[in-house]
């Protein structure tokens, strides 16, 4: 490893060890706090699961099922899909007719997946 | 260090402070309510909460949906016995320090309801209560006041000492009882270590007394 490979990185590593000091130094902090000052007072009712003030019923460790979670997923590739079609827009008059079929078969890809999503019935609310 | 040198250094552009007079300041900046209403009291609360009295500028505009990380319990409304384990359950799973208001009438005592078979004759029978207000419901500025003055409160607590506030003092409860549905009443009716006022009903109590010790009437 190079002394210049050194040098370039410092500032970065010097970046990082502040901002651990930085989310580490409060928690220290508060803790310290606790220590000397403020006593802890856990109980049974303090500690118990929070149901707008009812008593718990059940098990409360249920499994929520995301079977949302497609939907989610197809937002998220539209979402980035735009974050590429930004730039494609901005520099469409320059561009050759290469890089315009790409961009056209990278949507159709995303149109494709979107019909995919749709039949499978991904996007109807359960 | 004495207030004369205080006073002194802050003319000359040095400002000083204590531990204590920070974390005070910091407590009684950011008193976080529990979202949570129970009566005609809370339409009042929602609007001091509102752009026009906006009690944000007291530093507790946000109303947490959850008693984990709320500061403060805004007790708006007539406490039904149907209700009243909730609340203290609630007040219960609050984190230290945490503070209560009894807004309005029906709060402190039951108000126009306090014949009512189904009522609780005030919240304090439960949970400690910080500030009472009086009215029915109590105006928006009525809520600011107590709110001022429960900052007021908080501003004066010392960290240390035996008046230190009862969140810092280990031998103190954190945790409350929490009533149960009896067959005619809440058990128990209250709680004795909060509630030990015994309302006797002598003709010789005294009751409004003058400025010189004695009876006005």
């Amino acid at each position: 490893m190079s002394l210049h490979f050194i040098d370039t990185y410092r500032p970065i590593a010097i970046l990082m060890i502040a901002a651990l000091g930085f989310a580490a130094a409060p928690l220290a902090l508060a803790w310290l706090w606790a220590k000397k000052f403020s006593p802890r007072k856990p109980g049974p009712l303090k500690n118990a699961t929070y149901e707008c003030g009812l008593e718990t019923k059940s098990n409360v460790m249920l499994w929520f099922k995301p079977e949302y979670y497609i939907y989610a997923i197809v937002f998220l590739i539209f979402d980035v899909e735009a974050v590429f079609l930004l730039p494609f827009a901005v520099a469409f008059s320059g561009l050759s007719l290469g890089a315009v079929v790409a961009m056209l078969i990278f949507l159709l890809l995303l149109a494709e997946g979107l019909v995919w999503a749709w039949r499978k019935g991904v996007l109807t609310w359960v | 260090m004495d207030q004369q040198l205080r006073t002194e250094l802050s003319r000359q552009g040095i400002f000083t402070t204590t531990l204590e007079e920070l974390y005070n300041w910091g407590r009684k900046s950011s008193v976080w309510p529990l979202t949570f209403g129970l009566a005609c009291c809370a339409i009042e609360m929602i609007a001091t909460t509102m752009a026009r009295y906006d009690l944000a500028r007291f530093g507790a505009e946000v109303f947490r949906p959850s008693p984990r990380q709320a500061d403060l319990m805004i007790v708006a409304g007539t406490v039904t016995k149907k209700m009243a384990p909730q609340v203290v359950r609630l007040y219960n799973q609050m984190p230290e320090p945490k503070y209560v208001i009894a807004m309005g009438a029906c709060a402190i005592s039951g108000g126009p309801f306090k014949q009512g078979y189904n009522v609780l004759k005030g919240i304090d029978r439960y949970i400690p209560v910080d500030v009472h207000i009086p009215g029915c419901p109590p105006r928006p500025e009525a809520l600011m006041d107590a709110f001022i003055t429960l900052q007021k409160k908080i501003e004066s607590q010392s960290l240390t000492g035996a008046e230190r506030p009862r969140h810092l003092d280990p031998d103190e409860p954190s945790e409350f009882v929490v009533p149960q549905y009896g067959a005619h009443d809440l058990e128990p009716p209250k709680n004795v270590k909060l509630w030990n006022i015994t309302l006797k009903n002598t003709p010789n109590a005294p009751c409004a007394t003058g400025e010189d010790g004695h009876r006005k009437d």
